[in-house]
Order: C-alpha cells, then sequence, then structure tokens
C-alpha cells in the first residue's frame, strides 16, 4: 500500500470533496495565495479559484459565523483555523450558534460544516497556540468531533466528515501533520463514533487519540517487553464517544489506563473515566487510571514543555500504579 | 451630549414639504403599488400580538424572556414589504415582529412562545428564537450581533448560487459595541455580499442609552464610510419612509453593489423586556414618541388623505383582534410536547 504523509491524506480528502460537491468551498486565514498555514491546502486557490478557496480577514467570529450561514442555506463549507486555541475567539458562533440552531429550531435547519483545526502541543508555541480544545467541544450536544492519529484514519474521519449533515470539529494533530502512514487508493470511509482497536491484547486496555496514541504505543512496546499484553484502542471520534467498543475491551482485560494529551483536568478521558466506573466496574481489577498533559498553561521552553506533554512513561507509571504491573 | 432630561432619544423627520408617512411619496410612483391595508394590517397585527402576549406573560402562559416590538412596527414591516420569497430576514432577540412581517403563522408563533409542540419550533425555541425556513425566516437569535455572521453567510450562499436573491439582517444599536459587528461589516463589504444590515436604533440597549455607552454620539450610519458601506438614516416611525429607503437598497444589492446599511431611528414604548420597570428614562421622552406611533398616525394620514377609508381600518382591526384572540387560544390548547422530544432534532 502506498505511503503517504497525514498532511497529504488531509489534502486528499479536501481536494477530491472540491472536485466532487460543487456545494464544497473552503474558507480560512491564509488558506489560498499563502497555501494555508500547515501547508494543507497548497495550490487549491490556483485549482478551484477564489470563489471556492476563500481567504478570510483574521475575524474567527465573522467567517465561521459565515460558514454556519452559508451551510444553513444547503452549502457545505469547510472553515479551517489556524489554530484550536483560535476557536475561543469563535466560541459563541460554534456553540450558540452551530451547535444549538437545529435544536432551538426544532429541526428546521441543518448545519452541514467541517471546521478544521491544527491541534495540541509540542512544538514551543506557549500558552495561546498549543491547547487542545477538542475536549471542550466533545461536550456540546449538536455537533461531532472526530481527532485521527494516522493518514489513513485523516483521510477516512475528513471523507465522513465533509459528507455528514451536522458541525463536525477536524481536530488535526499539529505533531502528526508530518507522520507517514499506509492509505489505499481504494475508496473508503470511516464511520464516525465508532473507535478502533490498533492493537490486540489480553492483560490491559490504553485508551487514547490524536497525538495521545503516539505515547500509548510507546508504552505498549515497551509493556510488552515486560510480558504484558496491551489492547489498545484510538477513539477517533470523541463525540460520540465509542464507549461500547471501550467496556468491551476492558471486559477482557480488566485493566484500564486512559490517556489524554491535552491538559488531564476536564478533558474527554475524565468523562470517559466517569462513565466506566459505571458501566465496567464489575470487570475492572484496580481504578480507572488517567493520565493527561500537567494542569498548568503550557510553557515555552523545550524542556519545561516536554515535561508537561504527557508521554510514554506517564503511561507506564499509570500502569504499575494502578494494576502493579 | 447627553442632556439631564434623560432624553437621550433622536427623533428623524423624514417628511418632505410638512407631511408625513403615505402623503410624503404619494407622487412618487411608489404610492401606486403601495397596499396601504397590508402594511396597516400587519404593523396592527405585531401591535395587537406583541399586547396579547404581554396579557398572557403575566397570566404565566408565556416565560423567560419575552421582549416587546411595540412602537418599532413601522421598520420591521416597512423592510421587510420590499423583500422577494427567495430572499432570507434574520433578526435578534425582539423577533416576533419580523416574524410577523414575514408572514410566519400567527397561532405557531403565538405556540411557540406558550412552549407548545404546535410551535414554530415545536416548544423548544421560545420567544427569542422564532424560525420559519419555508418562509425564509432564519431566527431569532439571543447572543446579542451573534445573527450578523449568520447573515453574511446566507448571503454568501445566495452570491455563490449566483442568485440575485439578497438577505436582510436586523440588529439592534446594542449589537454595535460587539466586536463580530465590525468583523461582519468588513466581511461582507470585502467579499460583497447581497447583505442589507437594517439597524433598528432604538436609542437603549436594555437599559443604557446609547449615548452612555457609545462614543461618537447616536448616528451609527456615517461610520459605515469605513467600511465603504453606502448607509442611509431613515425615521423608523415611518412605515412609507421606512419602505422607500429600504427598496432603494435592495435594488442597489440586487444590482450587485454589494452590503448596504439602513439605520432606522425609532423606540421601543415598552421596556427591553416585560420585566423591565424603564427607571434609566422619562415618560416625557416616551411620551414624545408615543405621539409618533405609527399604529395611529400611518392610518390616520391614510384616511385624511382619501387613500383608505375609516371603515377599511375598522375592518381590519376586528379581523386582527379576531386573529389574535384566536392565535391564544390555539396556543392554550394545543399540546405541551411529548417528553421523548427532548432528544430529538439535535443532529440531522
Amino acid at each position: 500500500m502506498p505511503e503517504i504523509v497525514l498532511r497529504e491524506a488531509l489534502k486528499r480528502g479536501l481536494e477530491e470533496a472540491l472536485e466532487n460537491d460543487p456545494k464544497v468551498f473552503m474558507m480560512g486565514e491564509d488558506i489560498g495565495e499563502y497555501g494555508g498555514a500547515y501547508a494543507v491546502t497548497d495550490g487549491f486557490l490556483k485549482k478551484f479559484g477564489p470563489e471556492r478557496i476563500k481567504d478570510t480577514p483574521i475575524s474567527e467570529q465573522a467567517f465561521l459565523g459565515a460558514g454556519i450561514g452559508a451551510a444553513a442555506a444547503g452549502l457545505r463549507p469547510i472553515v479551517e483555523f489556524m489554530s484550536i486555541s483560535f476557536t475561543l475567539v469563535a466560541f459563541d458562533q460554534i456553540v450558540n450558534m452551530a451547535a444549538n440552531l437545529r435544536y432551538m429550531s426544532g429541526g428546521q435547519i441543518s448545519v452541514p460544516m467541517v471546521i478544521r483545526a491544527p491541534t495540541g502541543a509540542g512544538v514551543q508555541l506557549g500558552a495561546t497556540h498549543s491547547q487542545s480544545f477538542e475536549t471542550w467541544l466533545a461536550e456540546v450536544p449538536g455537533m461531532k468531533v472526530v481527532c485521527p492519529s494516522n493518514p489513513y484514519d485523516a483521510l477516512g474521519l475528513m471523507r465522513s466528515a465533509i459528507k455528514d449533515n451536522n458541525p463536525v470539529l477536524v481536530a488535526e494533530p499539529a505533531l502528526l501533520y508530518g507522520d507517514k502512514g499506509e492509505v489505499p487508493d481504494e475508496y473508503y470511509e470511516i464511520e464516525i463514533g465508532k473507535a478502533d482497536v490498533t492493537r490486540e491484547g489480553t492483560d490491559i486496555t490504553l485508551v487514547s487519540y490524536g497525538y495521545g496514541m503516539r505515547p500509548v504505543n510507546d508504552a505498549a512496546d515497551k509493556l510488552a517487553q515486560r510480558g504484558v499484553s496491551a489492547e489498545i484502542i484510538d477513539l477517533r471520534s470523541l463525540s460520540p464517544v465509542d464507549m461500547d467498543a471501550i467496556v468491551a475491551s476492558v471486559q477482557k482485560t480488566n485493566r484500564v489506563v486512559v490517556v489524554d494529551n491535552a491538559r488531564r483536568r476536564g478533558g474527554v478521558m475524565a468523562e470517559i473515566a466517569a462513565d466506566l466506573q459505571e458501566k465496567a466496574s464489575e470487570w475492572l481489577d484496580g481504578p480507572v487510571m488517567r493520565v493527561g498533559s500537567v494542569d498548568v498553561p503550557w510553557p515555552y521552553s523545550r524542556g519545561l514543555e516536554q515535561e508537561v506533554l504527557v508521554d510514554a512513561d506517564n503511561v507506564l507509571t499509570a500502569v504499575t500504579e494502578g494494576y502493579g504491573i | 451630549m447627553a442632556s439631564s432630561t434623560k432624553s437621550n432619544s433622536k427623533i428623524v423627520k423624514s417628511s418632505k414639504n410638512g407631511k408625513n408617512g403615505a402623503a410624503d411619496v404619494d407622487e412618487s410612483g411608489v404610492a401606486a403599488k403601495t397596499d396601504y391595508l397590508e402594511l396597516f394590517r400587519q404593523m396592527f397585527l405585531i401591535r395587537q400580538f406583541e399586547i396579547a402576549c404581554g396579557e398572557n406573560y403575566s397570566k404565566g402562559l408565556i416565560r423567560g424572556f419575552l421582549h416587546l416590538y411595540i412602537g418599532q412596527e413601522a421598520t420591521g414591516v416597512g423592510a421587510i414589504s420590499t423583500l422577494r420569497e427567495d430572499d432570507y430576514v434574520v433578526s435578534a432577540y425582539r423577533d416576533h415582529g419580523h416574524a410577523l412581517a414575514r408572514g410566519v403563522d400567527v397561532n405557531r408563533s403565538m405556540a411557540e412562545l406558550f412552549g407548545k409542540a404546535t410551535g414554530t419550533s415545536k416548544g423548544k425555541g421560545g420567544s427569542m428564537h422564532l424560525f420559519d425556513v419555508a418562509k425564509g425566516f432564519m431566527g431569532g437569535h439571543a447572543i446579542v450581533a451573534g445573527q450578523l455572521p449568520l447573515a453574511a453567510g446566507l448571503a454568501l450562499a445566495q452570491q455563490y448560487e449566483k442568485t440575485d436573491a439578497l438577505t436582510i439582517c436586523f440588529f439592534g444599536d446594542g449589537s454595535t459595541n460587539q466586536g463580530v459587528y465590525h468583523e461582519t461589516m468588513n466581511l461582507a463589504a470585502v467579499w460583497k455580499l447581497p447583505v442589507l444590515f437594517f439597524l433598528e436604533n432604538n436609542m437603549y440597549g436594555m437599559g443604557s442609552s446609547i449615548e452612555r455607552v457609545r462614543a461618537g454620539g447616536i448616528d451609527f450610519f456615517p461610520g459605515m464610510a469605513t467600511y465603504g458601506i453606502p448607509a442611509a438614516e431613515v425615521d423608523g416611525m415611518d412605515v412609507m419612509a421606512v419602505k422607500e429607503a429600504t427598496e432603494l437598497a435592495v435594488g442597489r444589492i440586487r444590482n450587485g453593489e454589494g452590503p448596504q446599511f439602513i439605520e432606522a431611528k425609532t423606540f421601543r414604548f415598552v421596556g427591553h423586556s416585560v420585566a423591565d420597570g424603564q427607571k434609566y428614562r422619562g415618560q416625557e421622552e416616551i411620551k414624545e414618541w408615543e405621539e409618533r406611533d405609527p399604529v395611529v398616525t400611518f392610518p390616520a394620514q391614510l384616511i385624511e388623505r382619501s387613500l383608505v377609508t375609516a371603515d377599511q381600518i375598522d375592518e381590519i382591526k376586528a379581523e386582527v383582534n379576531e386573529a389574535v384572540a384566536k392565535a391564544v387560544e390555539f396556543a392554550e390548547k394545543s399540546p405541551e410536547p411529548d417528553l421523548s422530544e427532548i432528544h430529538n432534532d439535535i443532529l440531522a
């Protein structure tokens, strides 16, 4: 199977949607002439023209809101944020407008819009550019949230997100844009709301998503060296969350560590941990262990940032503390 | 500047040659096509609807926040009367008047306020969130200024689909101090969107006189020069003046000239919401504006100029009163939403 980087996978998903559906168009800061802050839309302006590849002013509320209006009128906008931290200035539009419109109109309006945003820390951008607000938006009813951890998932999830008739946030782990992976030429989609068991195991379940899959995979490799067989679940979707897949795995392994690369407190994994203690405590041999990045603003200096960012050692420590293995 | 008399509003008299309202455009050609009685009917319907809302709020049959449009009828009715079916109308939280002027069903609107299953949003929206997509009425939006970019986006779709349809966006003076106001004006101008920004300047953002909270006085339309958006000021108490100004702006938008801006100076005769005791302004100011009540002055002018008869006006009043009474009855008798509805209409 051909290998491509995650950036190329996203690009392929966007490009084929633009080619196949005239109602699909893109908006965002510097996605056209500049080619996108992370080069995902490089070359699109030339290929699709300025009516479909719209460079916006630095006005997140206005262009995200305009995306909602366009979607409410039947178009299928794909709106890019330069960083998921910048969604904060458009939260009113995302939450109050995009997510609530359908409900408060009694089902009269749908908002088939994709919101793309690079997420996560690790490249020394400091407190305002390193956050992971997909965890906040995963709490909001009326929208869906996905986050790929590899090129195959990036393409499959992007295809599903664009075809979805709801607002869908595609959180793109900024650290993974250059990661390579196998992506088939044959068409496929990945269903939103379904997790992926990326590695089968018998002794412990490790749950994560996006960039968090990197420390989880590393930890599983180290556990294997100790003779511990870890089962790994990649959530793929944060909303809806595939609790069935997690519970099924825990029923098999009787141990679980949930790993968020966002700050530990209040994240998606906090919710999953709470759900697990209700739904799976009878199968658990110990506490639901929760790992995340340190609950501080993101520091700039490399040593500090790496210490805050969740890593394989954090996962291994939790495995030992929770289950003595 | 703000005076000590607690009167901070500005009355714009749009009439030429000392004449008012209908008389003003009698000779302009607009009059020949104008259905005066329909304009009156809509204004009177809104007035009576709002009065009924207030009464039923007092009875506890309508809850939540209730913002009445009493006094501002001429702006919504005059502006919306110029639109086509394929245009979109976007409103803020004081949305009943715009919905009714757009032809949204009176019964279903009242039922929505009563929180009933027969309401426009099945009872899930309430007073501030009326919607009727089939009528191109795209809400009822309750975060101040939040509806502005939505309107820009609807207009973007109309432009993208290469139609000559447009979107009209109503907002109040209170929304002009939000950052998204600037963002949206700029975006609409840069992209030449077919959107009509219609500011209903009723001089008060809730209890704050615009003079207290805005630098630069109470006129907003001159500021549109910053964005290169053509802007006009109009007497919001004069339905014909509003209609005429809106027709001009609508024509320009359909002609591909991009966004336009109208500022109507108007006044709500009642509080911000029904919970408002209006401690922040004096009775004199309210009285001064009430003398220009379009629901009273417009039919008087029409009769005086023999454009309609007093009997015709009375007939409309009787019809409207009956329709509003029936709407209240419809709302009262309608079923509550089934509890299973809690989980419907979240995702498409």
